[in-house]
């Protein structure tokens, strides 16, 4: 499904992405963990399509197609969603109007058909038991004033609605309660679909025991150091990131 | 850089063609003779004309104001155009049917309903060529319930005590130097006259174009409600695109007596010159309200998008007791416009109140300020305001400032300003996207939310139109 070569990408000049390779197929899930400043956000924001960062060697291919070559609302209507370690706040903009513009762009581009404001408010209604959201929510401003867990369910009821293919979750887990963490884990355990696939970047194995990955990446300085499977997580836990850097400089290879 | 917006090319302004019609204009310049002239071809009675020389005698003892924060080339008063009109001179036509096809088209492309069976939701319109009004809509409908809305000229003939008693009475003609010029040289606009008890069954619109390149546009517009009356009135306007600037300053006087309440809404709309700033209209426009009578009304409520320069500052006199003032605005500059935009609450009578609220956009390398005064006199006891200051910057060369002047007399007065300024960034943006929504739509959407607290007060079909409005002035300024 995303199959990443080699790729680079640096902001403001200074390089971040130092050849990354990585290969997710359809049904599996991903955790990537690593230091504070290691470039794991910065890894989703550029195959988001985010702007500031400039993508400067290797390749991504996404379901076979170049992924450079479509727009970032493109990239989304294609499938791939990033639920963001800082969602941003849109004063004035109701958050059930967002969703259901959302929605309808994807539905557009996939010839469905789109939804008024009454059959969206059915829609959405079963939408939010998945993630326990309070209604109330819907009429708000699009992420204005809401807690940093508040904002974190509500980026998973955009998953919810959206439904993504490839969904690249940015610590989803900080800032959440020990109950919201387990609803939101379920919800985004129920999401997951054998035609699907997850990127959870996270600090803490916690979220891996309800979202359990087949395959943990450590990514530092830009490059990914060490692949193994879902024991890597609690293993880093224990030790801490610096015996997987003196491995790798061991190693030696590159 | 693998910018993945879209970057569209910025809307080209689309109604900056000219109408090529005949025009019966007097050479540029101003003097007495040219004052007198305009008199003259209006047949104006001799209070009138006294009332232009003196506005002019005081005009020339005048400077232009420098304060506000704008910075353009002064016009030169001298290669004016005074008046100017669209031949045949009859002021104002008795069908459609007269009126030049030409002049027709031009309205027909610029989408203004001046056929009654074509008008928009029953809404009566004046519209302003240049220096005359050409048509004025659903007429008779209107004098059945007593209502007068008519061409200023048509007024001062058939009503000219009305006028007399009102004109000046709200912005005397020595008010500022824009004022006292426009007192002296202006050439039409819109009367409204709505007697005791009525309430105005349409919504009552004036349309303004300016056509001629060297023509200035001086309309004045009186507004009467009488005892209990009300009227929503709408104002749209639109220029030709020249590489000239040209003048536009008009006075907008508006009266309300005893429990009556008038709703201005405008759509400003004329041409903002080339993305280098070439061209474009300057705006110096006063308006202002006096709620003369107890529990009067006046609400503002403006979207102002183009002009090179604009300088705008609709205002309350808050005489009678009880008496609400309100102010809602959108002022959205782009490329090298500079708007400097507010208003003035004064609070003289008791239990006054008055509510501003602004939203500035700045795009491009423009500059948007937000200058508001409030200011309780010392009888106005209880008197309150609430004032909200809002700028959006989009990009990274524009500028947003606001300059609150408070002045407070009374001490029983509350007075609140709140002010916050925000940018619609790349990350806003991306979070549109990535949630499928074109960055067009997304800033549209943005936009709307920033400005939701004022569009509310638009009516339907302006309110629509101002969303596109904004959007497609924008188009191309993210990204
Ligand atoms: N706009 C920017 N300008 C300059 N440097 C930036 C910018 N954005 C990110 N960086 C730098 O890029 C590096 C990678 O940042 P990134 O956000 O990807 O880290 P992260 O692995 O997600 O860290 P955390 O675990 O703290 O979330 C950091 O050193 C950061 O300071
Ligand atoms: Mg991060």
């Amino acid at each position: 499904m995303l199959s990443i070569k080699n790729l680079t990408a640096s902001i403001n000049g200074t390089p971040v992405l130092k050849g990354i390779d990585l290969e997710i197929k359809a049904g599996e899930i991903h955790a990537i963990m690593g230091p504070n400043g290691s470039g794991k956000s910065t890894l989703g924001k550029v195959l988001v399509g985010h702007p500031a960062y400039e993508v400067t060697g290797g390749e991504v291919l996404y379901e076979g197609r170049n992924l450079f070559e479509l727009a970032a609302d493109e990239r989304a209507r294609a499938g791939l969603f990033m639920g963001f370690q800082h969602p941003i706040e849109v004063p004035g903009v109701s958050n059930a109007a967002f969703l259901r513009l959302a929605y309808n762009k994807k539905a557009e581009a996939e010839g469905r058909d789109e939804l008024d404001p009454l059959e969206f408010d059915d829609f959405i209604h079963e939408k939010i038991k998945l993630v326990s959201m309070k209604e109330e929510f819907l009429d708000r401003s699009l992420n204005e004033g809401f807690s940093g867990g508040e904002k974190k369910r509500n980026e998973i009821l955009q998953m919810a609605v959206l439904e993504p293919k490839l969904a690249i979750l940015d610590e989803l887990d900080s800032g959440l309660d020990i109950d919201a963490l387990r609803v939101l884990g379920e919800a985004v355990n129920k999401l997951q679909r054998p035609d699907r696939a997850l990127l959870i970047i996270t600090h803490f194995p916690r979220i891996l025991e309800t979202i359990q990955p087949q395959f943990v990446h450590v990514l530092s300085g830009g490059r990914i150091l060490k692949s193994a499977g879902k024991e890597l997580a609690t293993e880093l836990e224990d030790r801490g990131y610096d015996w997987v850097l003196e491995e790798a400089a061991a190693g030696g290879a590159r | 850089m693998t910018s993945t917006f879209n970057v569209v090319t910025s809307q080209e302004y689309k109604y900056g063609f000219v109408t090529d019609i005949e025009a019966d204009s007097v050479a540029p310049g101003l003097s007495e003779e040219v004052i007198r002239f305009i008199s003259a071809k209006k047949g104006e009675p001799d209070w009138l004309l006294e009332f232009r020389l003196k506005a002019y005698r005081h005009w020339l003892t005048m400077s232009e104001p420098e304060w506000a924060k704008v910075d353009y080339p002064k016009p030169d008063f001298q290669k004016i155009v005074y008046y100017s009109a669209p031949k045949p001179k009859k002021p104002q036509y008795a069908s459609m049917d007269e009126v030049d096809p030409e002049l027709r088209r031009t309205f027909e492309k610029l989408g203004v309903p001046i056929h009654e069976q074509e008008a928009l939701a029953g809404v009566a319109v004046d519209v302003v060529f240049d220096s005359v009004s050409v048509t004025t809509t659903y007429r008779e409908k209107l004098a059945a319930v007593g209502i007068i809305f008519c061409s200023f000229s048509e007024a001062v003939k058939s009503h000219p005590d009305l006028v007399k008693q009102y004109l000046g009475s709200v912005v005397p003609s020595s008010d500022n130097f824009y004022a006292a010029l426009n007192s002296a040289v202006f050439t039409d606009g819109s009367f409204v006259f709505i007697p005791k008890g009525v309430a105005c069954p349409m919504d009552l619109s004036t349309y303004f174009r300016i056509n001629n390149k060297e023509s200035g546009q001086f309309e004045r517009t009186l507004i009467v409600a009488e005892e209990g009356a009300s009227v929503s009135y709408l104002e749209g306007c639109t220029a030709p695109q020249f590489d000239t600037n040209q003048l536009h300053a008009a006075v907008v006087e508006l009266v309300a007596l005893d429990r009556a309440s008038i709703k201005y809404s405008t759509v400003q709309n004329w041409y903002a010159g080339d993305k280098d700033g070439k061209g474009g209209i300057f705006n110096f426009v006063t308006k202002r309200g006096l709620c003369k009578g107890k529990a009067s009304h006046i609400s503002w409520t403006q979207v102002e998008t183009g002009s090179a320069i604009t300088w705008k500052y609709p205002s309350c006199v808050l005489l009678g007791d009880d008496s609400i003032g309100e102010f809602y605005s959108v002022a959205l500059t782009n490329h090298k416009q500079q708007a400097d935009t507010g208003t003035k609450m004064i609070h003289i009578g008791r239990n006054t109140k008055s509510t501003i609220v602004s939203k500035g956009i700045s795009a491009g390398d423009s500059s948007n300020s937000y200058r508001g005064l409030v200011k309780v006199q010392p009888k106005a006891e209880g008197a309150r305001n609430f004032s909200q200051c809002d700028s959006m910057l989009i990009g990274q060369s524009c500028s947003a400032s606001t300059f609150p002047y408070i002045e407070v007399q009374n001490r029983s007065a509350r007075v609140e300003h709140e002010a916050t300024t925000s940018k619609i960034g790349e990350e806003q943006l991306l979070y549109f996207q990535q949630r499928g929504i074109p960055a067009e739509e997304a800033i549209s959407m943005i936009i709307n939310g920033f400005c939701k607290d004022v569009f509310r007060e638009l009516p339907m079909e302006f309110a629509v139109e101002a969303t596109r409005l904004l959007s497609l002035k924008l188009e191309g300024s993210v990204g």
